[in-house]
């Protein structure tokens, strides 16, 4: 399952562990990125909090944690090369995984389509 | 996240409701797929389709072209026809020496407040007929004001309505000499009127990129014409403000409003080198210009805080308006962070800050307090990227 939120993250579900990306959208407003923070595996995230930081040459961009739970892992890929994340934002360019508190929470976030109408 | 700020490019612009003027080339941006953002109250590009990294990368490696007609030129003349009364009379307002400037020269500086704050930095050409003054955007309406307000009956000062195109680049004087041979020969600093195109247009040899380049004031309505022809060129491509602001900072070149202003002396902003000797004690025309106590003083004793260059040493950018401190914990911070961004030509992160100038030596280890964290930097000289500026 994919799901977007209205702060231009992605998430996609796998069991009770989500996948958790900037968009496609969001990767090409923020043009080349240089720099990536991302959460601690083990952090215990709660829905809305700043949970990992985007940062091209001119802005930095918080990310916000979609829902809440505890990270499991982290793409040390984009630590290393942050341009793979504006690369290919919603595939290898991904950020965290979290073990959702509430794996029915997803059903509140916006499908591809509604997503894609909003972020028009 | 919030993609608002993405676009932020300061000086922020006036409120939304003040209609943005747009620049003689804003019809050729649109064509060329610019991202327009607000600046200064102008609409202008913050970046085209290469994007700011790679509009960096050429402006380097080959020739950038940039818009900055929002930029305030500013003619002044004189019922006489002696330019040297128009250089006595600008000289009350700016610590430099512009009796002394030579026709076709070009010098810069600033506009001091009787306080001794920077109102705004500047260039000054002397031409056989008149100054030229450029001046940053955001201030132009007051910079105008103000020297007006201090000239003497039978010297005029008008804005100059005229395009400002900026080519930038080691390659840039190759492409310019292709339309105007007579450019190859000219000098850092040097100001000619060239045709080009078949228009006489007010060509210097300079920028605020670090590299070497040109300046060209081009009449608006033949602006388009001779922004196409450098176009053309497989050398240039176009650069937004995005990547002006990356290449000033890598080139150490402070930005009014950010890391220098109207609280900050030029002394503080590690600007004493351009005071003329004509202007400093000693000197031929000492002092007469606003705050000349306070400056001269600071330039004999040493400033309290000084303007230096910062390079973090993790991965992260520091940015504008981050705290500095001594320490790695505790204490109050001693200085800020005034410009800061990733430097596309170092590949690493860098900025710019004041800080008390007992730790504002190079190699001096500081920390700036970034998502409540503090990251190391270390106290740099500047520019952080060798200039290319074409002296000989």
């Amino acid at each position: 399952m994919l799901r977007f939120t209205d702060e231009h993250e992605w998430l996609r579900l796998d069991g009770e562990v989500a996948t958790v990306g900037i968009t496609a959208h969001a990767a090409e407003q923020l043009g080349d990125l240089v720099f990536v923070e991302l959460p601690k595996v083990g952090a215990r995230l709660t829905k809305g909090e700043a949970a990992a930081v985007v940062e091209s040459v001119k802005a930095a961009s918080d990310v916000y944690a979609p829902l809440s739970g505890e990270v499991t892992e982290v793409n040390e890929a984009a630590l290393s090369d942050p341009a793979s994340v504006g690369a290919d934002p919603q595939g290898a360019g991904w950020l965290y995984r979290l073990k959702l508190d509430d794996v029915s929470a997803m059903d509140a976030l916006m499908d591809e389509a509604a997503y894609a109408a909003f972020a028009k | 996240m919030s993609l608002q700020a993405s676009g932020a490019v300061s000086p922020a612009a006036p409120s939304p409701a003040d209609p943005l003027a747009q620049t003689p080339l804003h019809a050729l941006h649109l064509r060329l797929g610019a991202k327009m953002v607000p600046f200064a109250g102008y609409a202008m590009p913050l970046h085209y389709a290469a994007g700011l990294l790679k509009e960096h990368l050429h402006t380097r490696a080959a020739a950038g072209f940039f818009d900055v007609s929002h930029m305030g030129q500013i003619a002044l003349t004189t019922r006489s026809g002696d330019v040297a009364e128009a250089a006595g009379a600008l000289e009350k307002l700016v610590p430099i020496d512009i009796l002394g400037l030579e026709d076709g020269r070009q010098r810069y500086g600033f506009l001091t407040d009787a306080a001794g704050g920077i109102l705004d930095d500047l260039m000054v050409a002397r031409l056989p007929d008149r100054l030229h003054v450029v001046v940053n955007a955001a201030n132009k309406t007051a910079d105008l004001a103000r020297i007006q307000a201090h000239l003497p009956d039978g010297v005029a000062a008008t804005l100059v309505p005229d395009a400002l195109i900026a080519l930038q680049g080691p390659k840039a004087a190759d492409v310019l000499a292709r339309l105007a041979p007579a450019v190859a020969a000219m000098r850092f600093m040097d100001v000619r009127t060239i045709d080009l195109l078949g228009t006489p247009c007010l060509v210097s040899r300079s920028g605020y990129t670090g590299e070497d380049g040109f300046e060209i004031a081009v009449p608006a309505e033949r602006a388009e014409a001779v922004a196409e022809a450098l176009l053309a060129a497989p050398e240039v491509m176009p650069v937004g403000l995005g990547a002006r602001d990356s290449l000033r900072l890598e080139a150490g070149l402070p930005l009014h409003g950010s890391d220098i202003d109207a609280g900050t002396s030029p002394v503080e902003a590690s600007l004493a080198w351009a005071i003329s000797p004509a202007r400093r004690r000693g000197g031929a025309r000492e002092g007469g210009f606003p705050g000349a106590d306070r400056i001269l003083a600071e330039m004999k004793a040493g400033p309290g805080r000084r303007r230096v260059g910062l390079r973090p040493e993790g991965r992260a950018p520091v940015r504008a308006d981050a705290p500095l401190f001594s320490a790695e914990a505790g204490g109050e911070a001693v200085g800020r962070v005034t410009s800061g961004g990733f430097g596309p030509s170092l590949g690493a992160p860098v900025a710019m800050g004041t800080l008390p100038s007992v730790l504002a030596s190079p190699g001096t280890r500081v920390f700036a307090e970034v998502r409540g964290q503090r990251l190391p930097l270390v106290v740099s000289p500047l520019p952080f990227v060798p200039a290319g500026f074409k002296r000989g």
